[in-house]
């Protein structure tokens, strides 16, 4: 069974985006927008709604929507009435709701809604893994080209913008980073497990780092240990792989909490 | 037009922002090797005048000039690191982008902290901290440098051992610098010239004429009683009840401080001894 071919494109898959969602996921911690990431994930199914309402791709239908999403919070943040988790909720909702809605008028039988809401890692097939192994690529390329600046918009915004950096083509294209990782994790855990992908294990990571660097390694390194681990959980008890995913990122959060930090365990 | 040390200059800077005037009709240079002290108690808009000098902020009115090409090393205020980031402070420092590792030690050396690269940032003393984003702001070879209040979180007599390090920066490197501070007696030695601002200038001048000019005197409240007779001599303007300008044309010329005229108040002053 383990042979099964299935299986090696799932982990494949499930690789290709841990290795992407631990480093972009680290800027998502250390820049608190783990709501914004859960927003994009809802917005997701309006986008695979339209999709299939307009005949176009669904991973372009998703960034599409994703990328809009972020620009009306941009656009709704310059009012400094409302607090952005407030403007987050009312797009993250508003999105969710207009996307079940649009998803009602097409026949049943042709959406899968629990495939998109809890993601569907086994029915990952040899393009899917080819277009996410590309995607990934081109991403941690891009991460790579914009990290010290976007490091230190994250440390000091105004500081980095006297030391001269562009702030907000950096900020932008994080976004749309954000907008193509979403639309790429979204086959391995769905809407509504995404940004879990992003913070468990950039969080896990952190307790082991004294470098940003080292806590975007870590966090890459632990997302596919966390790949492995529930993908093999869900072939062994048969549970829904998505949520198994998850569900062992979060053991293996706990468990390296009880793990002593190295250079503050008592001297002997 | 600027003079030819000038490195900075505005003038006539009024900022609003949602409807409260914050900066009225400020004017400001600092020149090459000068230490110009900002002063002003807090919410004097004195952090919004920095962002304009450093470009950061668009004023509503007012000219902005900067000498083309010159680099600016910026010390802001209230800088911290939250836990969840791990940072070195070498990692800090090269954030300010690559520089030669000789040249980073060399500047370590020149703020006091040789030792500490390999320290999280989250685990340094206060002062030890305010030194390495001076020493961040250093790496830049600044010609001009913006220090938002860099004694924050530094006990007293770190305080006035960071304004000497500032002022011994000034001669060894011949840069300018504007300084900010809510307290002018801590930065008095360093400094060559100071602007008291509320809003609109209070008064600007030698650090001995700004701490006995009334406007100060009514702002920080101390040494009054020893400054009432200076009181008289230096005003050129009082204010009436409502905060509205009466100028008092016998004195205006006499003050040492250069007084600002600012005919339309955007506050009140709660002026002492009235």
């Amino acid at each position: 069974m383990l042979a099964a071919d299935f299986i090696w494109r799932a982990l494949a898959g499930g690789i290709g985006v841990a290795l992407v969602t631990g480093p972009l996921g680290c800027f998502v911690v250390w820049r608190r927008m783990a709501y914004f990431g859960d927003t994009l994930g809802h917005s997701a199914l309006l986008g695979v709604a339209l999709g299939y309402l307009l005949g176009i791709n669904l991973t372009v239908g998703v960034m599409a929507t994703a990328l809009t999403v972020a620009l009306l919070l941009a656009a709704g943040l310059r009012q400094q009435i409302l607090a952005s988790d407030t403007l987050l909720g009312i797009l993250a909702h508003g999105a969710l709701a207009l996307g079940l809605v649009l998803l009602s008028f097409l026949p049943t039988l042709r959406v899968d809604l629990l495939a998109y809401l809890f993601g569907d890692i086994l029915a990952v097939g040899r393009s899917d893994v080819i277009a996410i192994w590309l995607a990934g690529a081109g991403l941690l390329v891009a991460l790579g080209w914009l990290w010290r600046p976007l490091l230190a918009i994250t440390v000091h915004e105004d500081l980095a913008r006297v030391e001269g950096v562009a702030i907000e083509p950096t900020k932008l294209a994080f976004t749309l980073m954000l907008a193509v990782t979403v639309a790429v994790a979204l086959k391995l855990v769905g809407i509504v497990l995404v940004t879990s992908l992003l913070i468990i294990p950039a969080a896990a990571a952190r307790r082991f780092a004294a470098t940003p660097e080292q806590m975007a390694a870590g966090a890459a390194g632990l997302g596919t240990l966390t790949v492995i681990g529930g993908l093999a959980a869900s072939l062994l008890w048969d549970t829904p792989s998505g949520p198994s995913i998850v569900l062992a990122a979060v053991i293996l959060f706990a468990i390296l909490q009880l793990v002593p930090r190295r250079g503050l365990s008592a001297p002997h | 037009m600027p003079d030819a040390d000038a490195l900075i200059e505005v003038a006539g800077i009024d900022v609003a922002i949602g409807g409260n005037r914050i900066l009225s009709a400020i004017d400001l240079t600092v020149g090459r090797g000068e230490i110009v002290s900002l002063i002003g108690p807090n919410g004097a808009g004195k952090s919004t005048l920095v962002r304009v000098v450093l470009g950061l902020l668009q004023p509503d009115r007012g000219k902005v000039w900067r000498r083309a090409g010159i680099a600016i090393g910026y010390v802001p205020q209230r800088l911290t690191i939250d836990p969840i980031l791990p940072m070195t402070v070498r990692r800090f420092l090269a954030l300010a982008g690559r520089r030669s590792a000789v040249y980073e030690r060399q500047v370590l050396d020149e703020v006091g902290v040789p030792d500490i690269l390999d320290r999280p940032v989250q685990q340094v003393s206060g002062g030890e901290f305010q030194r390495v984003l001076l020493a961040r702001a250093l790496l830049r070879q600044p010609d001009l440098l913006v220090l938002d209040e860099p004694v924050q979180g530094v006990d007293l007599t770190g305080q006035s051992e960071i304004y000497r390090l500032i002022g011994r920066i000034r001669d060894n490197r011949g840069c300018g610098v504007l300084l900010v501070s809510h307290d002018l007696h801590l930065v008095m030695a360093a400094t060559d010239r100071v602007l008291c601002i509320n809003h609109h200038v209070c008064c600007a001048g030698l650090p001995e004429a700004v701490t006995q000019h009334p406007e100060y005197v009514a702002l920080f409240g101390r040494g009054v009683a020893e400054n009432l007779a200076l009181y008289a001599h230096h005003h050129d303007h009082a204010h009436d009840p409502g905060g509205h300008v009466v100028p008092l044309p016998a004195a205006a010329a006499a003050g040492s401080g250069d007084h600002h005229e600012h005919p339309d108040h955007p506050h009140r002053h709660d002026h002492a001894g009235r």
